[in-house]
């Protein structure tokens, strides 16, 4: 269970990795991007799962007085909603960006940005 | 043709590394030593349910300001870039259709329950799964659906910025009461820890999360306002 997640989370990193270095639409490369992301997330939760336990969550099924030996890690879940903020912080900044830029060049060809180009 | 050679060099690298790390890895079996303190301490620290939202709203609080903070610059920096006024008789000339009788019927229908769900996400995230920055997207997303409904309609700016900037200063403010009343910055022991699992338990937790809702909800808002009343040159 924990290795098809985390699997599933570096396949994820991966083809959003390929596909941002290989498209050359802006958008498309933001939407890559944003999957490369989601991956990250992924692979980070999947770490703190552990087999036959339950959600860091004080009820009934999980008395305060057994949380040590009932609850899956709760830090690696607060650091990916963190993650999760920020990702959309950046994403919202990106569309923001290639809008200007569209604006200017009037296309979204990453190719046709010339003027950082060696 | 080359590029995508060089791509999938490097993606192999990567992979490789990748599966270096699974490999190599082994799940727990118990709990590290972070993951236990706050295991054992959470329920007579802090008083919450929900051992996340204790962990991002009282032991790392600080840093759940940081956030926030990033969230408020992206929130300034697109209102920065895109800010542009519609000329006058934009709305005439463009000839949008109108949105079908579904969308508008059903976007009334809908905004009233997604805010609610929000509310109550953010409200119980110290019980639930949930809290303020879940709350505060659900509740920007029903936002959304009326910019879907009507691309053209104006939302108020300076409500948003006071609601956004209310709760921020409220949520500093609630973090400096902590200084001076309880252990530290943010500290949620200024209101009774109150008995486990109930609405009004874990001190202030319920307070600065909903604060923090607010401050997001709004910040998302202002966001997709920003981005759908740019108009093109």
């Amino acid at each position: 269970m924990v290795y098809i997640a985390m699997l599933t989370g570096f396949i994820l990193i991966l083809m959003g990795l390929y596909g941002a270095l290989t498209n050359r639409n802006i958008l498309r490369m933001i939407v890559f991007f944003t999957l490369a992301n989601t991956g990250t997330n992924v692979v980070l939760v999947s770490i703190g799962y552990m087999m036959g336990r339950k959600a860091p969550i004080l009820d009934n099924a999980v008395p305060a007085a057994e949380a040590v030996a009932r609850i899956i890690d709760p830090v690696p879940q607060a650091l990916v909603l963190t993650a999760i903020v920020i990702g959309l912080g950046i994403t919202a900044l990106m569309l923001a960006y290639a809008y200007k830029l569209y604006e200017l060049k009037r296309s979204l060809d990453i190719s046709k940005c010339r003027e950082l180009k060696w | 043709m080359i590029k995508h050679v060089i791509a999938l060099l490097l993606l192999i690298g990567l992979g490789a590394v990748f599966a270096g790390l699974m490999v190599g890895y082994t799940p727990d079996t118990v709990l590290n030593y972070t993951a236990n303190y706050y295991a054992e301490q959470t329920a007579s620290e802090v008083g919450a349910a929900n051992i996340v939202t204790a962990i991002i709203v009282t032991y790392r609080g600080l840093d759940t300001l940081g956030e926030v903070t990033v969230l408020f610059l992206t929130a300034a920096i697109i209102a920065l870039v895109l800010k542009r006024d519609r000329q006058p008789g934009f709305e005439a000339q463009h000839g949008w259709p109108p949105s079908g009788e579904l969308l508008h019927t059903g976007s009334r229908l809908l905004v009233p329950l997604v805010l609610l769900l929000g509310v109550y996400v953010f409200v119980k995230g110290h019980l639930s799964p949930g809290g303020g920055f879940q709350g505060g997207a659900i509740v920007a997303s029903s936002v959304l659906l009326m910019l879907l409904t009507d691309p053209l309609r104006r939302f108020s700016h300076r409500l948003i910025a006071v609601i956004e900037s209310g709760s921020g200063l409220a949520y500093v403010g609630i973090g400096f009461i902590g200084l001076l009343l309880g252990g530290g910055f943010l500290d949620n022991r200024i209101l009774p820890l109150g008995s486990l699992g109930d609405m009004f338990s874990a001190g202030a937790i319920p307070v600065i999360y909903s604060l923090i809702g607010l401050k997001v909800g709004a910040e998302f808002s202002s966001m997709m306002v920003n981005l759908s009343e740019t108009e093109e040159q």
